[in-house]
């Protein structure tokens, strides 16, 4: 132990000399920045920059790009939260309960409770990866298949079995984001599928965030201009010292149990390296929600809700970090590009890293550190700025949110295909919201669905067609079971309900 | 400070003036990107595929070889075919690049309802192959490749491998063996070669056949062992490990590494960038690179390249008939 703390104190003070100071300063910044922007995330901040990187020794420019990394984890709820639109595809659960917060004018709540959780959970992170990095990693290894799958079905159940919702309704919406998640190639046999009139832009699949982006930013602005015919959505955006103190305060005292399930967990779904931060924050949501004293208020701005996504990025992009730096595997889309980084610096990413490049490693892990305070500040001292933005018009903001979403959409895939079917799962976003249907279970089964398939498919291929797998093998049976549980569990309630009733009739009679 | 301001304003107008003159007045080629570089990747993020084609790019821009830089963009979808078909119908054909792989020969014989025909694709530079080796993990216990033969066959068909799908380049090899040394195999596809490695350092996979660039950190840490290659010759960073030839089989399998044009690109686009790729080969860099990664050189004009491409095509078709893929 105090040997990690030499090294880590090592580490620290490496990211705090001047140069690695400066571009952990740029770099947070323009990664908050490219986070807020829809469409591009940290994925396109780092594999944009990345050849910038070869001005500088590969310990800074490594720390530059986990800057960026950060920064990018927390600008995603900016727009999540203001303009409803997910800034990244991180921050798609932000908006659940982030974008309801901002319309009862309460932006400054849903934006300190962000940058708050997303600072501890950022902290958390930190110190679980200094502290068991190398027992963590042999953790992720332990994670096959059935594992994982089992996982993915703890994460759907969390979902269906709330209670809260009409469930019939939340299946249905599931379904939808798994046949839209089934688009394109399949990746056992490797045949196209579901290519709808052969269109050529069917065969990347649908992008979960040109849905994400259709549904919260397109689907959410008609909504508005439906519901309030051009007015002023947001009255009450005020903005002072005092009320960022009352905000944090009441931030962190109804977003606490948010704040530690997001830590924890998103830490752990982002060491795995099938997951990643985008279904770390949505299952962080489910099981917040699942645990709240009262499922029913999420949804509807609960602080709570913003608190377990925001914690649960930042987590797990650390998290993320950790098979890439001890294995050499990436955790995440933007580990994948900072692994080839990596390559490209000389160095050779996998078992031996930590021993071999010590210096480069902690420097990084010190720079994580560093990187979390200095996001936390730049980010609460923008808030202002994001808050005044509320204050216009919705007819001003109606074109502003318009235009991001068309270009948000069009940035993921590059392709003008993705912009019309973004626009298409606005208008149907709409509608099924008038009809009040749940569109978040969707959101969830589109990013789940593409690693739930692949997985359940490859255990049946291991057992060879017998399902007991997910039972017999010690960490994924325990999970199937908590699962099947939990998507029986409003099964169950009812059956009691009508035992309750029935008994309660019976002396009457 | 209005003064200082509008100086430097002037100053810069002055040298980007001067800037774009010398660049307008000394033509290095007849002709010139004039605007970025489609630098398509016919693989996801992250794989062998696209560290290979940052790498250049990171090279291009070091050295500063491009007027206009190369901007990657990968699209893995479908084995390559997203890129393939991007390719074929690139509105702009001569900013239109492509960094491919096996599948480039592959992907077409399995879709052939993609009506794509590599022949009309514009040869640029060959930057090196890639062999396969066969690993498995050290708790295993398994050191050579008659202890592995022994092995697989008392498992009865019950060995699990992983790799990337059915018709990929590692199927291939594996079915070969499976054909040749008269083993069953269990072969469960994944997404990447990432998350095959993953999975065989897990070892909940018995093991893989990979190319010795995505192994190369569990190998020095001595996590997996290498116990055949799929080479002409034995590979200079793994000397001890044996070929296919030296057990008397004719049989190498490489994954190639090359940039490809658009079909319908003009000469003088294609020429630019042979050049272009030509000095990133020769640059120490890139030498370095295909040095460490185990990469082997494979150098050959534009004619060669395209028979190359034949003779490529009527190999994979018979290996992919074999497979029944």
């Amino acid at each position: 132990m105090m040997e990690i703390l030499g090294l880590l104190s090592d580490g620290l003070w490496l990211s705090l000399q001047p140069t690695n100071l400066i571009l952990i300063l740029i770099g947070v910044t323009l990664g908050l920045f490219i986070g807020a922007m829809p469409g591009l995330g940290s994925v396109n901040g780092v594999a944009i920059l990345l050849p910038i990187t070869f001005l500088v020794p590969p310990a800074s420019a490594i720390i530059f790009l986990a800057a960026i990394y950060y920064g990018a984890m927390y600008g995603g709820a900016i727009s999540s939260i203001t303009l409803g639109i997910p800034g990244a595809s991180t921050a798609v659960a932000t908006t659940f309960d982030g974008r309801p917060l901002a319309l009862s004018g309460r932006a400054s709540l849903a934006l300190i409770t962000a940058a708050i959780a997303s600072f501890i959970g950022g902290t958390v992170s930190n110190v679980l990866f200094t502290a068991f990095a190398p027992p963590l990693a042999s953790v992720a290894l332990s994670f096959g298949n059935p594992e994982i799958f089992a996982l993915m079905l703890l994460a759907f159940a969390t979902f269906v079995g709330l209670g809260g919702d009409d469930i019939p309704k939340t299946v249905f919406s599931i379904c939808i984001g798994l046949v839209f998640a089934a688009v394109g190639y399949d990746e056992i046999s490797g045949a196209p599928r579901l290519i709808f009139f052969d269109i050529s832009g069917f065969l990347h699949g649908v992008n979960f965030l040109v849905l994400a982006i259709g549904v919260y930013g397109i689907g959410e602005m008609l909504w508005t201009i439906d519901s309030t015919r051009g007015k002023i959505t947001s009255t009450d955006a005020k903005m002072s010292v005092k009320g960022i103190a009352s905000d944090a305060k009441e931030g962190m005292k109804r977003g606490w149990k948010g704040t530690a399930i997001g830590s924890f967990l998103g830490f752990f779904v982002g060491i795995l390296p099938a997951a990643g931060a985008t279904p770390g924050s949505l299952m962080s949501y489910g099981v917040a929600k699942m645990v709240a004293r009262n499922p029913k208020e999420f949804g509807k701005g609960h602080p709570g809700g913003v608190a377990a996504p925001e914690a649960a990025n930042n987590s797990a992009s650390t998290g993320s970090m950790l098979p890439m730096l001890t294995l050499g595997i990436p955790g995440s889309p933007t580990t994948a590009i900072l692994l080839g980084g990596m390559v490209i610096w000389g160095l050779t990413p996998g078992p031996r890293l930590f021993t071999d490049q010590s210096e480069f490693v902690w420097g990084l892990i010190g720079s994580f550190y560093v990187s979390n305070f200095f996001a936390l500040v730049i980010n609460i001292a923008f808030i202002p700025l994001f808050i005044w933005m509320l204050r216009m018009p919705f007819t001003i903001l109606a074109p502003m949110i318009f235009v991001l979403s068309v270009v948000g959409g069009y940035a993921a895939t590059k392709d003008m295909h993705d912009v019309w079917l973004m626009l298409g799962f606005g208008l149907g976003a709409f509608f099924l919201r008038k009809l009040d249907y749940p569109l978040a279970p969707a959101v969830l089964a589109i990013v789940l669905g593409p690693i739930a398939e692949p997985t359940l498919r490859q255990s049946l291929l291991l057992s060879s067609g017998d399902p007991s797998i997910f039972f017999t093998r010690a960490i994924a049976g325990p999970i199937t079971v908590i699962a099947i549980i939990l998507i029986l569990l409003p099964l169950f309630k009812i059956i009691w309900t009508k035992i309750k009733s029935s008994s309660a009739e019976t002396p009457a009679q | 400070m209005k003064l200082t301001r509008r100086i430097a304003l002037g100053f810069m107008f002055a040298t980007g003036m001067m800037a774009s003159v010398v660049t307008t007045t000394t033509p290095a080629h007849a002709w010139e990107p004039t605007k970025p570089i489609d630098f398509v990747i016919m693989a996801g993020a992250g794989g062998g595929a696209d560290q290979i084609a940052r790498f250049l790019q990171s090279v291009a821009e070091k050295k500063d070889l491009t007027v206009r830089p190369l901007v990657p963009n990968n699209k893995g979808g479908g084995s390559g075919a997203e890129a393939l078909i991007a390719l074929n119908g690139a509105s702009d054909k001569d900013h239109s690049i492509l960094v491919t792989l096996n599948s480039f020969f592959t992907t077409p014989i399995r879709q052939p309802n993609l009506g794509i025909d590599i022949q009309t694709f514009t040869p640029v530079t060959m930057m090196g192959v890639d062999p396969f080796v066969l690993w498995v993990h050290k708790d295993s216990g398994i050191k050579t490749f008659e202890d592995w033969l022994a092995k697989v066959k008392a498992d009865n068909g019950e060995y699990v491998m992983g790799g990337t799908g059915k018709g990929q380049e590692d199927s291939i090899v594996i079915a070969w063996m499976e054909k040749n040394f008269d083993i069953k195999i269990k072969y469960i596809p994944y997404k990447g070669g990432g998350a095959v490695a993953k999975d065989l350092a897990g070892q909940q996979i018995m093991a893989s056949v990979n190319n010795p660039a995505e192994a190369k950190g569990f190998f020095e840490s001595g996590d997996v062992v290498p116990l055949i290659a799929f080479s002409d010759e034995r590979l200079p960073n793994l000397p001890d490990t044996r070929t296919v030839k030296e057990l008397g089989k004719d049989f190498s399998y490489y994954n190639q590494r090359a940039v490809v044009g658009a079909p319908g690109m003009s000469d003088e686009a294609a020429a630019y960038y042979r050049d272009l790729f030509g000095k990133i080969y020769d640059t120490e860099e890139w030498q370095n690179y295909m040095k460490s990664e185990s990469l082997e050189p494979l150098p050959m004009d534009a004619a060669t390249q395209k028979e190359y491409w034949k003779t490529q095509v009527d190999r994979h078709n018979e290996l992919l008939k074999a497979i029944g893929g």
